[in-house]
């Protein structure tokens, strides 16, 4: 095995995944195995390639840009309709800064 | 006269003679999902009263002599992935369990344009993860032909709606075969046009360099229908193309003769027996039709997997962060602090591979690692690309196994991540090459209950035209039926 405990807390860390230990110690032989299996691609030799990371298709042309005109967008209480708590108009968070 | 095992002109002609109304048919598939849905559970929210009103309103314009829009009166599933303005959208998720969508997709608008009658919203695997719909965080859905099996995923929902007649047609989302796997589970017809030719704005983003939307129906004459509907440049999705869309049906009765079809060794490896014999009769259908089949190489095709989690994994977990309670969607309890909100609202909401799909696209794209595996990643894909444009400088299209196993019982696979992705071998190469592609019903196994098996036929980037015209000659030589 490649991956190791402390790599799993390190990467939920990184995605804000709080993970039970129950959690960690089913999700590392999983993603061990996975991340095994696509070291596959290294069998491949991609100096000279270009990396593809869009689909770009010469018959679509370059996306076509939309005149810079105001349109309707959702209501103040439309984007706040789906808010686990809000007040003032505004989405409610945990205090971010402390006062000293 | 049984009024949900229609097709969408036979609806049609029912509603111009004033055989049946709009609302009658309706109610007959509401009725349907009465009856059927508590052992197939497809759905995760039904419409009635919304679809009941759209009904009538279709029968005024009727009555009124208005002319009718080319799926008036069509009852229609949307997988819970894709927004309806004022229905639920879930994702089958407790992350949105409580959402509302607060607008339409454009894929929704333009069907509920031409007079789809929206249903209900399907189950499917969370966030469109995974392959059997077993993935959904309320409830699995089951497999019309043998409830004991998986419907596929993650349109399972929508493709066993179709199947078992609880709608004509269906939307689902395809990222790496979520629209051709089930379509083939379920023995209906499902589609995913070239990348970019349907608009995706109002789809909740799993992958966006591979996400599409596309339809299933229980015949090709009807996914041709909807996706004429379907396709077309979208200013709201600057990656919608903007290239003309043909009249996909009218050209589907054109003759497949002399149709060069490549058929590539790599995808007839480690497949079920079962499987490859019922597409090697589909093969030799093709050839009655007077298509020239040629032997082709897809030399990358034992890449694409790897390639294909890489990619996938890498931009779910970019597009996923943002969920995390602030705005919309689930929020933990107890907390302590900001960062310790997110970490237990996505620790809660969301579901174990839809986690470890995260975690693999963090650690693939954190430092030190994105050279090796994203990237690299990025590089194979542009391999398999091009090794379709190699093959369709010689031939019209592709015909490979949709799947490689038939559809499994609930839980067989749920243990193993792994062997769970490398079943969507015949689907991924064709999203990361951006080509269309299409699953038709090929035959069925031979065991008790039968199960279906699907063809996959692959075309040319914006070749919808000659997919479902090879498509359509297939399904009416092959006299493959379609039934649940």
């Amino acid at each position: 095995m490649a991956l190791t405990e402390k790599d799993v807390r390190y990467v939920a860390e990184l995605a804000h995944l709080e993970l039970t230990e129950e959690e960690i110690r089913r999700f590392l032989p999983q993603l061990d195995s996975v991340l095994q299996y696509v070291q596959k691609l290294n069998e491949l030799d991609t100096a000279r390639v270009e990396p593809m990371a869009q689909v770009t298709l010469a018959e679509a042309g370059n996306p076509p840009l939309r005149t810079d005109q105001a349109r309707r967008g959702l209501t103040q209480d439309e984007a706040l309709g789906n808010s686990p708590e809000q007040g003032g108009g505004c989405f409610k968070v945990p205090k971010v800064i402390e006062r000293e | 006269m049984e009024l949900t095992n229609l097709s969408i002109s036979a609806i049609q002609d029912l509603l111009t003679r004033r055989q049946a109304s709009a609302e009658e048919v309706a109610c007959a598939h509401l009725d349907a999902i009465q009856q059927k849905d508590a052992a197939v559970r497809a759905y995760l929210a039904v419409a009635g009263e919304r679809a009941i009103e759209q009904a009538r309103a279709m029968d005024r314009r009727l009555a009124a002599g208005e002319p009718l829009g080319p799926l008036a009166g069509v009852p229609m599933a949307v997988k819970d992935v894709i927004l309806i303005r004022g229905l639920p959208n879930t994702c089958a998720s407790k992350m949105l369990e409580n959402f509302t969508a607060p607008y339409s997709a454009t894929a929704v608008e333009r069907l509920e344009q031409a007079g789809a009658i929206v249903l209900g919203k399907t189950n499917c695997d969370e966030f469109a993860m995974g392959s059997s719909t077993e993935n959904s965080a309320f409830f699995p859905t089951r497999n019309p032909h043998d409830l004991a099996r998986v419907p596929g995923g993650s349109s399972g929902g929508s493709a066993a709606a179709v199947a078992a007649r609880m709608a004509t047609v269906a939307l689902g989302s395809d990222t790496g075969g979520s629209i051709r796997q089930p379509a083939m589970f379920c023995g209906v017809v499902g589609m995913m046009g070239t990348y970019g030719r349907v608009s995706r704005y109002g789809l909740v983003a799993f992958a966006s360099s591979l996400d599409h939307i596309g339809p299933f129906a229980r015949s090709v004459r009807d996914v041709a229908r909807v996706l004429s509907v379907l396709a077309g440049g979208d200013p709201l999705d600057s990656t919608s193309a903007v290239v003309p869309v043909p009249d996909y049906e009218a050209t589907l009765e054109g003759s497949v003769q002399g149709f060069k079809v490549g058929v590539p060794e790599e995808y007839f490896k480690g497949l079920s027996p079962e499987i490859g014999d019922n597409i090697q009769k589909g093969i030799d259908v093709l050839k009655t039709l007077g298509c020239e089949i040629v032997s082709i190489r897809l030399p990358h095709t034992e890449y694409a997997i790897a390639c294909y989690y890489i990619i996938c994994t890498a931009e779910a977990s970019s597009n996923l962060a943002r969920y995390d309670g602030a705005r919309y969607g689930f929020r933990a309890g107890e907390y302590s602090g900001l960062r310790d909100m997110y970490k237990k609202t996505r620790d809660r909401g969301f579901g174990a591979e839809v986690k470890r799909r995260i975690m693999l696209g963090t650690y693939v794209l954190s430092s030190g690692y994105y050279d090796a595996y994203y990237l690299k990643a990025q590089k194979v894909r542009a391999l398999i690309a091009r090794d379709f444009v190699e093959a369709f400088d010689e031939v019209d299209a592709i015909v490979t196994p949709t799947s490689p196993i038939p559809p499994f019982k609930l839980g067989e696979r749920v243990d193993d991540p792994l062997q769970m992705y490398l079943a969507d071998i015949y689907t991924v190469t064709a999203s990361l090459a951006g080509i269309p592609g299409i699953s038709v019903p090929c035959g069925k196994t031979r065991g008790h209950p039968p199960l279906p098996v699907g063809m996959q036929i692959l075309t040319r980037h914006f070749d919808e035209a000659r997919l479902l015209q090879l498509a359509y000659a297939f399904e009416k030589a092959g006299g493959f039926e379609i039934s649940a």
